[in-house]
């Protein structure tokens, strides 16, 4: 799906990426551990996660994931926005926990790292 | 024959900066056309041994070479060495601090990440001296 469908799933805002809502998306991930998103490399995927670091950021960049949301409307600090800024990463807020956004996207099709349901 | 060495800088507990040699180490690879599942594995390996030597290891450099057939990352520190590797190496190991596991990171997941990823890993530690790596990635696949 795109990501403008994920953007309404989520109900999420737009941070980063506004030019960016037409990427397709197939899996996705979810982590407050940097590793766990970098040992299971993906093609069109979506990380989720509750840490607003920078390092989530730069997780994102090098595993190459399409976008980063951040769960439980958690605002990341301005540092973080201007690095995604910089390196084109789009960046989501959701209201929903971790738990409940892995769910909806799940339900709608988004499926693992490893392309398992 | 050498085509391209480039050397970075990692400077021990800079979270600000952990991880910055390995986003450039990325676009650099992108700019010269490498497949990106290729990119993506030498970036994790270089971002998983940037973030030891800044949680670890004290200074020290990330280094790439771009050989015709083959990339090679080297990870030099002069921290405090790894006391057991075999124990290191093992997923889920890890001394790292509290403070880096609530940054993300500490899960003893990264020494397993760069061998699984790389197609050649090698290590050698002395306590006291420090920890060298090198990760070799194969451009003949």
């Amino acid at each position: 799906m795109k990501l403008s469908e994920i953007v309404n799933i989520l109900e999420a805002t737009v941070l980063v990426g506004n030019d960016q809502l037409d990427k397709e998306i197939t899996r996705g991930g979810a982590a407050d551990l940097m590793s766990d998103i970098l040992a299971g490399l993906s093609d069109k995927c979506i990380f989720l996660t509750g840490l607003t670091t920078i390092q989530a950021v730069r997780t994102a960049l090098v595993a190459d994931v399409s976008a980063v949301v951040f769960v439980r409307s958690k605002n990341p600090p301005q540092e973080v926005i201007e690095l995604a800024k910089e390196q084109n990463v789009p960046v989501l807020i959701s209201p929903y926990s971790m738990f409940v956004s892995c769910g909806r996207l799940h339900a709608k099709g988004i499926t693992g790292l490893d392309g398992k349901t | 024959m050498t085509d391209l060495k480039k050397i970075f800088h990692v400077k021990g507990n800079d979270f600000t900066h952990a991880g910055e040699a390995s986003v450039n180490i990325k676009n650099m690879l992108k700019s010269i056309g490498l497949d990106p599942k290729l990119i993506r594995r030498i970036g994790v390996c270089g971002y998983e041994g940037e973030m030891n030597m800044v949680m670890h290891g004290g200074d020290g450099t990330l280094s790439i070479e771009i050989n015709t057939d083959k990339i090679i990352l080297y990870l030099d520190d002069n921290g405090p060495g790894i006391e057991d590797l075999e124990l290191a190496m093992k997923e889920g190991y890890s001394t790292a601090k509290d403070e880096y596991r609530e940054m993300g990171f500490g899960a003893g997941m990264g020494l397993p990440n760069m061998k699984k990823n790389a197609d050649e890993f090698t290590i050698s530690s002395k306590v006291g001296r420090g920890t060298q790596v090198k990760m070799v990635f194969s451009l003949n696949h």
